[in-house]
């Protein structure tokens, strides 16, 4: 009576799959879809502010005049007209010739996260190390784990990542013998905080990863959507070697499409297309010929000022929202362009026991471990502005408020007391 | 199945449902969504491949509309948590006249609340943990404090605090520290007002799902549960290969019979009709422990129902499809 697993292949998966497993959060997220629930949670860019009956010709013109070709196979690199195209963008953000930026080093990926995916295979083996801001991309945490990296953060202020911290976290892994293989940074709008890092501490963290030989990995997906004018330029404009820099079309056009690039030296770029080529032969020709119709016959620029604009409207409902209804001892961030707002919680709360209470209260939100690999980020919450319509967020941060003003009072009559660091345990249902 | 005792012979009972029209209720707005689609499709599946006609609903604002222009034969609940366990939507189902699979509103409402069907299957003479129940008021009016002091000394060490409803380990904590009661009754309480806080009982974690084909109910095999991590947990519990099932459970041939007593007498003393899954711990030497009652069990390829109706040689097809058309017939 050796009794079953239901899963028989148990002792088959490779290791780096042992640690894989469905938490309750995601549980929790389901509930999260339903039209009850104010979503804070998601990340999506609003697809229904563009001029879809056009983009619908688009396609329909694509197919029409070009599709024997747009449904074959492509160049693992990517198809030559869009990584024109894709220097032509990336040429905003002051990622141009004049710093090296060549059509031949583009290499197209299935949006940005398989650029990061690429990245790490040809870089990382198990336990080497990543650093990160900290809080970082889940996403990009997702790929270091399962490369099983392990990954150390760099904390992050209203500036951006803390330059001081990466040099002390530099020496301190130096100390313990352990070189780093790159730095993951998302300085522009980040995801979760929102935050950018300043034209300032970019130098210095750039002088300090050159200085230590670390390779910088620029994702650069929200640069183009600045609230206030335009950000500082991206690392990658300010200098030709040791940053790779990671684009995507998803919050720009849209993130159905799966589009994404890295731009990488030469031989970086070969080793990227042999491991593309490895993993999935080519990227969609069909979306990328999309793309590049978008990008040649659509007025993209104003499509991204039209959404730039709206998700400005609606940062400015979730701020004010939050002043009008956060209790005391909240704080959060002031984000200048992107789609998140990072939220710290009154002294004692802690975001990931609290969601079920706020789904009960019909609001969602991102509880801040999933930004962590260190489970740290319990005080802490992502909300996000780009998807709900500015009255939605009003009514979702007063419920999510009425939440942590409960909590507090709970809180204070338990004593401030910090749930284990485990996930919840059970003995029996 | 094969026809023995009072169940129907398959082929006939599919004949019967020939022309019926089952309705499976799944997702919701509960904790449990997820769990309960994934429970949903798998009935679903499961009465399809027998050639019965079944669908699929939501449970949202267009459903009393749906129901009420066109009523299913029967339905089935794969709702896990409040609506479908606490008996509000199976009130809604007997204003509406439409049959379904499983106790009434009644039953589910009181085995739904954790406390009162422990108040109810003690009284039946069957063991179940020393618990107290409080809501968070009680707390904040007395002092947590001084209340988790005394609680802890009257009641002793390792404790279990969970939710007084709801399932899927969702919130449940062990605690086998006077330190760790507080974050526990904080975890407890993001899932719902009132805390169940029970002594904990070592031994051998028990599910036994109960039937009833028309001839009173009986007990399917028992199924242990032996969660690698130690703790059956939400992980545990959906994701195959984390947790080894043993069914039947490792027990002598005589704990076996009493478990199945036990659970039988759960099941009458909280009527719950039909089908249900009793929870119980058992003691290497003592009376197995009534923990709690589901009267709409998990039907996910994990789930513990599957299992003992495999065990029993009944397919899951064959088994609902008999509770269907006792629905229909009752």
């Amino acid at each position: 009576m050796s009794g079953t697993t239901l899963d028989d292949y148990t002792d088959r998966y490779a290791q780096r799959v042992h640690g894989m497993a469905q938490s309750e959060i995601r549980a929790l997220f389901s509930v999260a879809s339903r039209p009850e629930i104010v979503s804070l949670a998601g990340g999506n860019p609003y697809t229904a502010a563009l001029p879809l009956a056009e983009v619908g010709e688009m396609f329909a013109d694509m197919i029409a005049t070009d599709g024997a070709k747009a449904l074959l196979y492509g160049p693992g690199q990517g198809d030559a007209a869009l990584r024109e195209a894709i220097c032509m963008v990336m040429a905003d953000s002051g990622v141009d010739l004049s710093v090296g930026a060549s059509p031949d080093d583009v290499v197209v990926t299935v949006g940005a996260q398989q650029a990061l995916d690429l990245l790490t295979r040809i870089f990382c083996d198990p336990g080497d190390v990543v650093i990160a801001e900290g809080p970082t991309y889940v996403g990009a945490l997702g790929v270091f784990q399962a490369a099983q990296c392990e990954v150390v953060h760099v904390p992050v202020d209203d500036d951006g990542l803390i330059p001081e911290a990466l040099q002390e976290t530099l020496a301190d892994l130096a100390k313990h013998g352990k070189r780093p293989k790159f730095l993951y940074t998302v300085p522009t709008y980040q995801n979760p905080t929102g935050v950018t890092l300043t034209e300032e501490r970019r130098e210095r963290v750039l002088d300090i990863c050159e200085r230590a030989g670390l390779i910088v990995v620029e994702d650069d997906p929200y640069g183009a959507l600045g609230f206030e004018g335009k950000p500082p330029k991206a690392l990658r404009a300010r200098r030709r070697e040791g940053i790779f820099y990671v684009g995507t079309f998803s919050k720009t056009f849209a993130a159905g499409l799966r589009v994404g690039w890295v731009l990488a030296p030469p031989a970086v770029r070969d080793k990227l297309v042999l491991a593309t080529e490895a993993a999935i032969l080519c990227p969609s020709a069909l979306t990328q010929n999309a793309v590049v119709r978008y990008l040649t016959t659509m007025p993209w620029r104003e499509q991204v000022k039209i959404f730039s604009e709206l998700y400005a409207s609606r940062r400015d409902a979730l701020l004010t929202a939050l002043s009008d209804y956060m209790p005391a001892g909240m704080r959060w961030t002031k984000p200048g362009g992107g789609l998140f707002v990072w939220a710290e919680l009154p002294e004692g709360l802690d975001s990931k026991a609290m969601l079920p209470r706020a789904l009960q209260q019909r609001v969602a939100y991102v509880p801040g471990t999933g930004f962590f690999a260190d489970g740290s980020g319990r005080g802490q919450m992502r909300l996000n502005f780009s998807f709900p319509p500015a009255d939605r967020i009003r009514e979702g941060v007063r419920r999510l408020a009425d939440v942590i003003t409960e909590q507090s009072a709970l809180s204070q009559t338990f004593g401030e007391t910090h749930p284990p660091a485990s996930d919840d345990v059970v003995p029996r249902p | 199945m094969t026809g023995t005792g009072s169940e129907p012979a398959a082929a006939q009972t599919i004949a019967e449902l020939a022309d019926a029209r089952v309705l499976i209720l799944a997702g919701g707005l509960s904790y449990e969504r997820d769990v309960s689609l994934r429970s949903g499709r798998r009935i679903a599946d499961a009465l399809r491949e027998l050639g019965v006609h079944a669908e699929l609903a939501d449970v949202d604002s267009s459903l009393l509309s749906t129901l009420a222009k066109d009523p299913p034969d029967a339905v089935v609940f794969a709702l896990h948590g409040a609506p479908g366990e606490d008996g509000s939507l199976r009130a809604v189902l007997e204003l509406l006249s439409i049959p379904y699979v499983g106790p009434s509103a009644t039953s589910a409402s009181r085995a739904w609340d954790k406390p009162g069907a422990k108040t109810l299957v003690r009284e039946s003479g069957i063991a179940t943990p020393d618990w107290i129940a409080l809501p968070r008021e009680t707390f904040s009016d007395l002092g947590a404090g001084a209340l988790l002091e005394r609680i802890g000394d009257s009641m002793g060490l390792p404790l279990v605090v969970k939710p007084s409803r709801g399932g899927s380990g969702l919130g449940v904590q062990r605690v086998s520290t006077a330190a760790e009661l507080p974050a526990a009754m904080m975890a407890a309480f993001a899932y719902g007002d009132t805390a169940l806080i029970e002594r904990f009982v070592p031994g051998a974690d028990i599910a036994v799902s109960v039937v009833d084909f028309g001839d009173g109910p009986r007990a399917l095999p028992a199924v242990e549960i032996a969660p690698k991590g130690g703790e059956y947990d939400y992980v545990a519990r959906y994701n195959a290969g984390a947790t080894t099932w043993h069914c039947p459970a490792r027990l002598s041939d005589d704990v076996a019979e009493r478990v199945a007593e036990v659970a039988v007498a759960a099941h009458k003393a909280l009527a719950l009709g039909d089908l249900s899954r009793v929870d119980l711990m058992v003691p290497t030497d003592g009376e197995p422990a009534f923990l709690e009652a589901n009267v709409a069990p998990g039907m996910t390829e994990t789930s513990l129902l599957p299992h003992a109706a495999r065990a029993a040689g009944i397919g899951v097809g064959h088994l609902l499809a008999s509770l269907v058309r006792n629905a229909i017939r009752r």
